[in-house]
């Protein structure tokens, strides 16, 4: 199939995310870069377990952390990535208004979380909780920025995707790049999934 | 990526492929309830106080796990077909990470 073909619904592939030559390369290329992202994170992780207890008479994880502000957080991105399922759900279907209705909400639940994790670090700053006050504050800040870095460029990557292609609807040059898109959005709660049981719940268990 | 066979008909097919997608859909939502539900778990056990962490800690990592279990295989779609490379690249990535985990804390911790 030809990549700028007008398609219809009947004759949109079942697969359109691997329907082309640059699709199936897209798709294969992502998942390699998710194996190293895997690894990125797992050495953020290990320095993280490894220092959590060096406080350096700063503030502790028991004393820091809240458990509403991360568990409204945790269901904000958890709900986000079911709206990109959606938004996908309709990809397939040939539906490019519902699509980008559902990207919509998830770009709006996704910067939902985002301003929580700017307001917590901003108490924490103020609580004398810095960068630089402790290996535990510099591997905290570490793991969980990255980890707020990755959201921010999923928010500006699928917002891009949207305005880029508001005009042009779905075709199999774009519906790579959305299914790609999608797949990163989800790969960032699996690494916040880790993020509030290693950080956060371990943290308040001491 | 031959996920049905073709009858010839486009309309057949299309009614076909919304049917399927309509029940991977359903699939979706009830792995959704299922990672909101062990997200509560996780979270009920920390707040309740009753619990020892020898037991919460190993407990919620096992909750973690199984969580990313479900966004990996449904919403990651790594339980439909075509799936091989990919699990290769993710599941070398995972060894690496565990490596990675292991060795900074037994070098820190003993």
């Amino acid at each position: 199939m030809h990549v700028e073909e007008k398609l219809t619904a009947e004759t949109f592939p079942a697969s359109p995310e691997k329907a082309t030559l640059e699709g199936k390369n897209k798709f294969i290329g992502f998942w390699t870069f998710l194996g190293g992202e895997t690894v990125m994170f797992a050495s953020l992780f290990a320095t993280f377990l490894a220092l959590r207890d060096k406080t350096a008479n700063g503030p502790t994880a028991e004393e820091l952390f809240k458990m509403p502000l991360v568990f409204v957080a945790t269901m904000l991105l958890l709900t986000s990535s079911l709206t990109s399922v959606y938004a996908m759900y309709h990809m397939k279907n040939f539906d490019f208004k519902k699509m980008q209705l559902w990207l919509g909400v998830t770009v709006l639940l996704g910067a939902g979380f985002l301003g929580l994790e700017i307001f917590e670090f901003n108490e924490y700053v103020h609580e004398g909780f810095k960068f630089s006050t402790s290996a535990f504050s510099s591997s905290f800040y570490t793991l969980v920025g990255t980890h707020g870095a990755h959201v921010t460029f999923g928010l500006l990557w699928i917002l891009t995707l949207m305005i880029r292609n508001a005009k042009r609807g779905l075709n199999l040059y774009n519906a790579p790049k959305f299914y790609v898109a999608s797949l990163y959005w989800h790969f960032i709660d699996v690494v916040w999934v880790f993020i509030f049981t290693v950080v956060y719940l371990m943290g308040m268990v001491g | 990526m031959e996920q049905h066979t073709n009858s010839g008909n486009p309309n057949v097919d299309l009614a076909y492929r919304r049917k399927k997608n309509a029940e991977d859909m359903k699939h979706q939502v009830i792995s959704f309830v299922l990672m909101i539900f062990l997200t509560l778990i996780a979270f009920f056990a920390v707040g309740y106080d009753k619990f020892s962490p020898w037991f919460s800690v190993p407990f919620i990592l096992l909750l973690a796990a199984v969580q990313v279990a479900f966004q990996l295989y449904y919403f990651m779609h790594m339980s439909h077909k075509g799936h091989e490379v990919p699990s290769v690249f993710l599941y070398a990535g995972v060894f690496v990470a565990f490596l990675t985990i292991w060795a900074f804390m037994t070098i820190v911790w003993w």
